[in-house]
């Protein structure tokens, strides 16, 4: 089981209650398209990906990452219990959605530069490890169920 | 994934809006790296001082970024250009060559933190794919 230091479950609690998820969600998923091209084998279905500002103008784009982002708020509010929280996830994202657990930690760096830009310099180094050390987790929760 | 026209240009285009800011961004990127990964820390037991404002941190920032102005300059051909730094680390500083992605990542937060309208995912992906270009010349001399 993970040990969460008090600063460390306050900061992800502090992050995420402040978070716009339908702005920063569709930002990490958009930016993860454009940085690392490849994740696009995922969403062949998602209309144009054909350049960035298609990328990040596209609707199904934004409601999917605000999607994901909203998977990450199980985690936040089970914070004790991630491996479970993520068991019935990570079965999905292997059997269903066979998407390569690499790509996890893409989005999540992804995810960790849209926060750090909004947060500005409230995005301490200590900030950095406590959001890293959480996505950490939540992307090992979801890699567990495959085989 | 090699540097295409497009990528130097976008490199060099974010380099001369951020280069004035350069010891900031390279203080602030180690002083980060230290504190995210703990394990960085074993390569400077030598400083006194390994908190983010130290003067020790905010001098080696500096240096690192210089190395990264010498990278944008010969960004045409990383390998000649980083050759003499990539013996350094080889052979003297002994660096094992998954740090140098982990810093990467560190500056590009810092770049996100500092320059937010200016690091748009164009980019980033020209930066990710510099540093990933360093990183490996830097890399070509160990073994």
């Amino acid at each position: 089981m993970v040990e969460w230091t008090d600063f460390e479950r306050a900061t992800i609690q502090d992050i995420f209650s402040k978070m716009d998820y339908e702005t920063v969600g569709p930002a990490a998923l958009s930016r993860c398209l454009v940085v690392y091209p490849w994740t696009q084998r995922y969403f062949g279905n998602f209309g144009n990906l054909y350049n960035a500002a298609a990328i990040m103008g596209n609707p199904l784009v934004a409601k999917h990452g605000t999607i994901i982002l909203h998977g990450l708020d199980r985690g936040v509010k089970n914070m004790d219990n991630l491996k479970d929280t993520y068991a019935e996830l990570s079965v999905l994202h292997s059997e269903k959605l066979h998407v390569d657990p690499d790509n996890f930690k893409l989005i999540s760096d992804c995810l960790t530069i849209v926060v750090a830009s909004r947060m500005g310099k409230a995005f301490t180094g200590e900030v950095q490890a406590a959001l890293q050390k959480f996505l950490a987790v939540v992307v090992s929760s979801l890699g567990r169920q495959y085989h | 994934m090699s540097l295409t026209e497009k990528d130097k240009a976008v490199v060099k285009a974010l380099w001369a809006k951020i280069s004035t800011h350069a010891d900031a961004i390279g203080g602030d990127a180690l002083g980060r790296l230290l504190v995210v990964y703990p394990q960085t820390k074993t390569y400077f037991s030598h400083w006194p001082d390994l908190s983010p404002n130290s003067p020790s941190v905010k001098n080696h920032g500096k240096t690192i970024m210089s190395g990264i102005a010498l990278a944008v300059s010969t960004i045409d051909d990383l390998k000649s250009g980083l050759q003499e730094l990539s013996e350094k680390h080889a052979f003297k500083l002994r660096v094992d060559p998954a740090n140098f992605k982990i810093l990467s990542h560190c500056i590009l937060v810092v770049l996100a933190i500092m320059f937010p309208k200016e690091f748009t995912p164009e980019a980033h992906v020209a930066m990710d794919k510099f540093f990933c270009g360093v990183s490996l010349a830097l890399a070509e001399r160990y073994r």
